[in-house]
């Protein structure tokens, strides 16, 4: 694994990540065990994390590098299926893993304009950006925008679009890696947990970059998948007999709305538009996928595969293992939504099931018995959203293990999108600023020192605006997808599947669809600015991808086209056949 | 057949396979649920219909378009020669 080659490393894959796996499964089996001879649940969490954490940090040492190629792009030998895997992790963060199950408890059917937004973008990056930017040869996603664009103008607006929707989302992750990392190690305050939860994502990325994110994210994958999954097959076979819980949870839907019926709430579990209207449902469901498309931290992971072709079929591996998890997250919400209903919901608040009172003692449940009739209604039952995952371990009566295996499996999911992040942003101020912008003959020694301390003093930024508890970051991580789709997305699909697109047109595309959908979130949030059209806050790319679109057509048709030389490299592009033309191949435009 | 002629050809299929796997994705994301009140009045493996589709079929569509998607491009890729294998 040390050397440039890895051959041997590579072909051994599937073997040496089977080993893990069985090892992790061993590992949890003992903490299992000592769970039963006693040992303090304090113990077995603190267990959980260091063991998890130290694991990925050993990935992380042992995958260091002092090839740029390796750290930028893994050298791009990374197999579709385990760029899969990786793209995954990279992909669910700590909110997808923690959150999402608990805001479909919340929206019922409408929640799953999330779920389809966040799995169908994935046909996009397939079928217009990936194997172009694979074939392209980029490092980054600023540096495609920087070479087809000739210059730096585009470069650098790209990076601040790029820095605009990661910086945010990143610092939500270093947060909720806080979060957890505090719940299960009670004897840490939350500022020194971001730290420690700074220094698992550090150690990971910042002596091999790509080449260790995506090995560290392969192993977060497996974790964070086998945590999710644990719990609510076995709530599933404790309530239907049966551990599928995607297939059975179509049963317990329809004693959901029995039971609404029965305790008079209104708000149908399955009836659409209960919370959005049906036009901003579906405009949600467009921004998040075009968002996807968009965001640079995923499409850079299409960068590491060994061909184009292998691109292409890595995008599928990718969705299908997000699959996974979204397909089941639907089914979390509807047996934790089934067992409240069922036995909780009109109870004597005196005999609540044991789990209520310990979730009510860490503020995730509020009960108050307005009427004092000493029965809880529903509307006397508050639920905080991250409760439905967090707590499906004690609501299926399982030991500890489980809790501790599920908090090991959220600090998975933040930390690989953390990584993955950081490096985004990291890569685009050392590869496009210093090296392409700045001191182009620097030497590989000089280019990966520079890209180390910039990936350190990026992480120690999103760590500082952590630790402050920063509502307002936190809730502008929604913005991330629309700003990246208005930003970048038609620069990148035009770039390739429009030829006449020049560079004036992007860079005044890019401005001005970004412009608008910042105007709009920052208006409408902050600015008390009416909603255009009634459409949401978390939708403003609706205005702001077809401005860009249009500007970019609009301004490229009024200026000259693009040289032979951008035409023919276009040309080049649209076909897997030959060399890169950027980084791979010594002949640059 | 040219190169140009080839380069013109190539793309004009991969256009077409854009086109119609863009469409399908359009179908999967946004037309069938255009219809889910109607579609929740059928029941499918114990789900409303409509609800099982935005919680799973789509996806499941989703996965295997990807791959289809993928098969076809490489075909389209082969035929004219600019597969990465070829040639080389």
């Amino acid at each position: 694994m040390k050397s440039q080659g890895g051959g041997e490393f590579i072909d051994n894959l599937g073997k040496i990540y089977m080993i893990y796996t069985g090892g992790f499964l061993a590992f949890v089996v003992l903490i299992a065990i000592l769970e039963q001879l006693g040992v303090p649940n304090q113990i077995l969490g603190f267990l959980f994390i260091f063991m998890t954490v130290g694991l990925y940090a050993a990935i992380g040492i042992i995958s260091r590098t002092t090839h740029v190629s390796e750290y930028y792009v893994a050298g791009r030998k990374v197999p579709p299926v385990f760029n899969g895997m990786a793209t995954g992790a990279d992909w669910m963060s700590g909110a997808s893993f923690v959150g999402m199950a608990g805001s479909l408890y919340i929206l019922g059917y409408d929640g799953l304009a999330f779920v389809l937004g966040w799995t169908g973008g994935y046909v996009l990056v397939a079928v217009l950006l990936a194997p172009y930017l694979r074939k392209f040869g980029a490092y980054t996603v600023p540096d495609f925008l920087g070479s087809r664009y000739g210059g730096n103008t585009a470069r650098i607006v790209g990076i601040v679009v790029l820095i605009s929707c990661s910086f945010t989302y990143v610092t939500a992750q270093v947060y909720a890696t806080g979060i957890i990392a505090s719940r299960f190690l009670p004897f840490l305050s939350f500022e020194v947990a971001v730290f420690i939860g700074l220094l698992g994502i550090l150690v990971c990325s910042m002596l091999g970059g790509m080449r260790a994110v995506t090995w560290t994210q392969v192993a977060q994958y497996i974790i964070l998948i086998v945590a999710y999954l644990v719990p609510v097959v076995w709530l599933s076979t404790k309530i239907t007999g049966v551990p599928i819980p995607q297939l059975m949870y179509g049963d317990i839907l329809s004693k959901i709305t029995t039971l609404e019926l029965e305790l008079g709430i209104d708000k149908a579990h399955v009836e659409p538009y209960t919370n959005y209207d049906r036009m901003n449902f579906f405009l949600l469901i467009m921004c998040l996928m075009v968002g996807t498309a968009s965001l640079p931290h995923v499409l850079m992971r299409f960068f590491t595969t060994p061909s184009v072709r292998d691109a292409r079929k890595s995008v599928g591996w990718s969705l299908l293992f997000i699959f996974i998890l979204y397909f089941t997250a639907p089914a979390y919400a509807a047996f934790a939504k089934y067992e409240i209903y069922s036995s909780v919901i009109n109870s004597m608040i005196v005999d609540l099931p044991a789990w209520v009172e310990s979730l009510k003692g860490v503020g995730l449940l509020t009960i108050t018995d307005v009427n004092g009739d000493g029965i809880l209604q529903y509307a006397e039952f508050k639920i905080n959203r991250d409760v439905v995952v967090l707590a499906t371990p004690e609501i299926a009566g399982l030991p500890y293990v489980v809790s501790g295996l599920v908090a090991a499996g959220g600090l998975a999911a933040a930390l690989s999108t953390a990584d993955g992040l950081l490096l985004a942003i990291a890569n685009a101020l050392s590869h496009d600023i210093y090296y392409t912008m700045v001191n182009p003959k620097a030497e590989t020694g000089a280019r990966l020192a520079v890209a180390r301390v910039i990936l350190i003093v990026v992480a120690l930024g999103a760590a500082s605006a952590a630790a402050t508890k920063p509502s307002t970051i936190l809730s502008m991580v929604a913005w991330a997808f629309s700003l990246a789709a208005s930003g970048l997305f038609p620069a990148l699909v035009l770039g390739v599947w429009w030829k006449r697109t020049n560079a004036k047109g992007a860079i005044a595309g890019m401005i001005s669809g970004f412009a608008v959908c910042a105007f709009y979130l920052v208006g409408t949030r902050y600015g008390g600015m009416d909603l255009w059209f009634g459409v949401k806050n978390i939708s403003a790319g609706t205005f702001g991808i077809p401005v860009a679109f249009i500007v970019t057509v609009v301004v490229s048709l009024m200026t000259e086209a693009p040289s032979k030389e951008i035409q023919d490299m276009v040309d080049r592009v649209r076909v897997p056949k030959g060399k890169g033309m950027i980084h791979e191949d010594p002949v640059t435009f | 057949m040219s190169e140009q002629e080839r380069l013109e050809k190539h793309w004009s299929e991969t256009k077409g396979l854009m086109i119609l796997s863009l469409g399908i994705w359009f179908v999967l994301s946004f037309g069938i649920h255009f219809f889910v009140e109607s579609l929740n009045t059928v029941s499918f493996l114990g789900f409303p219909l409509g609800f099982y589709l935005a919680g799973q079929g789509s996806l499941v569509g989703f996965v295997v378009l990807i791959f289809w998607f993928s098969a076809r491009q490489n075909k389209i890729d082969e035929k004219y020669g600019f597969d990465e294998g070829s040639g080389e």
